[in-house]
């Protein structure tokens, strides 16, 4: 989706700015304190939806938000705004004769994606099911706080979940004030300055993989990472959803690098690359292995595929 | 000018011979070398040629009073295989495929495809095993011996790293953890 067709959809529905002009703003207003209040507050405050930012706006945000991050964190960040890749698709395959549940991927998402670690927020979840079990209909059926001295235990498989970035994602039709949306490769984002936190989206996502900041993320300051982008990994908010972008801050990049959690799998389990390039290896998957998707009958299409490669 | 377009007829049908020649090394396509990491020797093991230089190569399915873990654990279709299967009686510092040639050790997936045709093909499409680097550039594989010990291959069980932090309700013993909401996919926290 261009960006100026978004403009176009967002002035047909109620945005977060009119939600603000009208009832809202009155009492919002007074939430900030006039004698504390500096200038950033209020700039931050009136932003406007990123996707209706000039380029000038833009820079002045990212600077604005930088320097916040560096306050609050007291590290250096870059916050990139790349746009999609033309003519790419992402897609991502998951080998679960491959995968032996060791939780390698979960932390180097954390620690990538700067996840809070206290509370915690992961956003994948490895769930272990009984080899044999009727499962991919019951996913209530499993288990996700196993703890065996080693994995792969015997007679158990298991199976990571995360944002399937569905091309008819349900959570982006929850959103009451767009923001969040699919980008034109595909991936579902989130902006945090946009999110009221009402959790519409999480209820509507069928994969339980869009995840709650309840309070200010905790990070230590030597596990930041400073390499972001404004849709991705950059720090979220107290109040806002978070979810998988599929390392756009990496996969974005010229030429793009892999997801984290492709890089750190230990069993080579996760593949990822560009559903249109037929020369890719999630073609290669697809074409090759016999792929599944999670919960297809809600039509919700995911671009994540699972198999089993023996 | 006739000279010139002989002469460079010549070479073409040369270089194709040659190039011909080349592909049937390893079969009818030819494999490009891949991008990977240095082999994962144990230290000071190689070259292998700094002691096996002047020994005899011995194929004798023995007790070998060096290497000693290797041979004990050897399993790997062991009933029909011994080290000079793959290792190079002549030149130990390289492998050998059934078809007589040589390979060195950052090739050594040649030597396992040669059994394991339908792994290698998926590993040379970056199925099987992993590559890592650039998804739209470039890319660096794993051996097949980074994962599995040519020795003993099944893949090593290895420690999980820990559980998620369950919901804070059954930390504070609030709830019973069976009273929780079997619902793994909603987020219970
Ligand atoms: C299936 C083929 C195969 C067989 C059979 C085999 N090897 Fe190997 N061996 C390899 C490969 C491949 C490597 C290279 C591993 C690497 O790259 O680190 C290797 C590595 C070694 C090394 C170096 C190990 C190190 O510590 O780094 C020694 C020593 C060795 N082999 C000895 C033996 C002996 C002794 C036997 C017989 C008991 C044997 N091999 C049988 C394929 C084989
Ligand atoms: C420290 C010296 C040393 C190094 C280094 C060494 N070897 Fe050996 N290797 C020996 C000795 C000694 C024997 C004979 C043991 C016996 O006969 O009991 C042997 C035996 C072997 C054998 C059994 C077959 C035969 O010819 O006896 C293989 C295969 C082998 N080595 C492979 C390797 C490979 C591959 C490397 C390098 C990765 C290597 N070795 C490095 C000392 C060494
Ligand atoms: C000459 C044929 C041959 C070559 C060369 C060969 N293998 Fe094997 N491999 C076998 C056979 C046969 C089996 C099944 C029997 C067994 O498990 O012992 C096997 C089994 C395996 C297994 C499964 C083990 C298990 O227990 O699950 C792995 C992994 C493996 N090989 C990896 C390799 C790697 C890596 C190489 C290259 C270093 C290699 N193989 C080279 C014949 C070969
Ligand atoms: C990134 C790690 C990795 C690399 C690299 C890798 N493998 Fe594997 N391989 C695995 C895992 C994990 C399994 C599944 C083990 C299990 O189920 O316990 C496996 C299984 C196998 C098996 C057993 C049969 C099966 O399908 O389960 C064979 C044979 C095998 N690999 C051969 C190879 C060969 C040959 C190569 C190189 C061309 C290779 N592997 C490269 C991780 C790897």
């Amino acid at each position: 989706m261009s960006k100026k067709q978004n403009v176009k959809e967002k002035t047909q529905s109620l945005t977060r700015r009119q939600l603000l002009k009208g009832s809202a703003a009155g009492a919002a207003t007074l939430a900030i304190p006039v004698g504390t209040a500096d200038a950033s507050v209020w700039q931050a405050f009136f932003q406007k939806h990123f996707n209706e930012l000039d380029k000038d706006e833009m820079a002045r945000v990212i600077e604005r938000l930088e320097k916040e991050y560096k306050k609050d964190y007291g590290v250096d960040f870059n916050i990139e705004t790349s746009d999609a890749k033309p003519d790419v698709l992402f897609g991502y395959g998951l080998d679960l004769s491959r995968c032996i549940g060791c939780r390698r991927c979960v932390y180097g998402c954390v620690r990538e994606n700067n996840q809070s670690r206290d509370p915690q927020n992961h956003w994948i979840q490895v769930l272990r099911f009984k080899k044999g079990e009727t499962w991919v209909h019951d996913l209530e059926g499993s288990e996700k706080y196993y703890e065996p001295e080693t994995v792969p235990e015997e007679g158990y498989f298991y199976m990571p979940v995360q944002c399937q970035q569905c091309e008819n994602p349900p959570c982006v039709r929850a959103c009451p004030v767009r923001a969040t949306w699919k980008e034109p490769d595909g991936i579902v984002v989130v902006d945090y300055n946009w999110c009221i936190g009402c959790r519409f989206c999480m209820a509507a996502c069928p994969y339980g993989a869009r995840h709650f900041n309840w309070s200010k993320p905790q990070i230590a300051k030597e596990e930041i990472n400073p390499d972001t982008h404004y849709l991705g990994n950059r720090p979220r908010f107290k109040g806002v959803v978070e979810k998988c972008t599929f390392c756009i801050q990496r996969v974005r990049r010229d030429p793009g690098t892999y997801p984290a959690c492709v890089e750190v799998c230990p069993v080579g389990a996760r593949k990822f690359g560009n559903l249109l390039d037929p020369k890719s290896e999630i073609r290669y998957c697809i074409d090759n292995k016999r792929v599944f998707r999670l919960k297809e009958d809600l039509h919700t299409s995911p671009k994540f595929y699972y198999f089993f490669a023996t | 000018m006739k000279k010139i377009t002989l002469f460079s007829l010549l070479f073409l049908v040369i270089t194709s011979f040659l190039l011909s020649l080349n592909s049937n090394v390893h079969g009818e396509d030819p494999i490009p070398k891949f991008v990977v990491p240095p082999p994962p020797f144990s230290e000071d093991i190689f070259p292998c040629s700094d002691c096996h230089e002047d020994m005899e190569a011995d194929p004798t399915r023995r007790e070998l009073e060096e290497h000693t873990e290797i041979a004990e654990g050897f399993d790997h279709a062991k009933e029909q295989r011994w080290c000079l299967d793959c290792h190079n009686p002549d030149d130990r510092d390289k492998l050998r495929l059934v078809n007589g040639n040589l390979i060195s050790f950052d090739e050594s997936y040649m030597l396992c495809g040669q059994c394991h045709g339908t792994i290698f093909r998926d590993w040379k499409a970056g199925v099987h095993g992993k590559r890592t680097g650039e998804w739209d550039g470039k890319k660096l594989y794993r051996l097949c011996v980074h994962c599995h010990n040519p020795h003993q291959p099944r893949f090593k069980p290895m420690p999980p790293m820990p559980p998620p932090d369950k919901p804070k309700l059954i930390q504070q013993n609030k709830w019973k953890e069976d009273e929780i909401p079997r619902n793994p996919l909603g987020n219970i926290q």
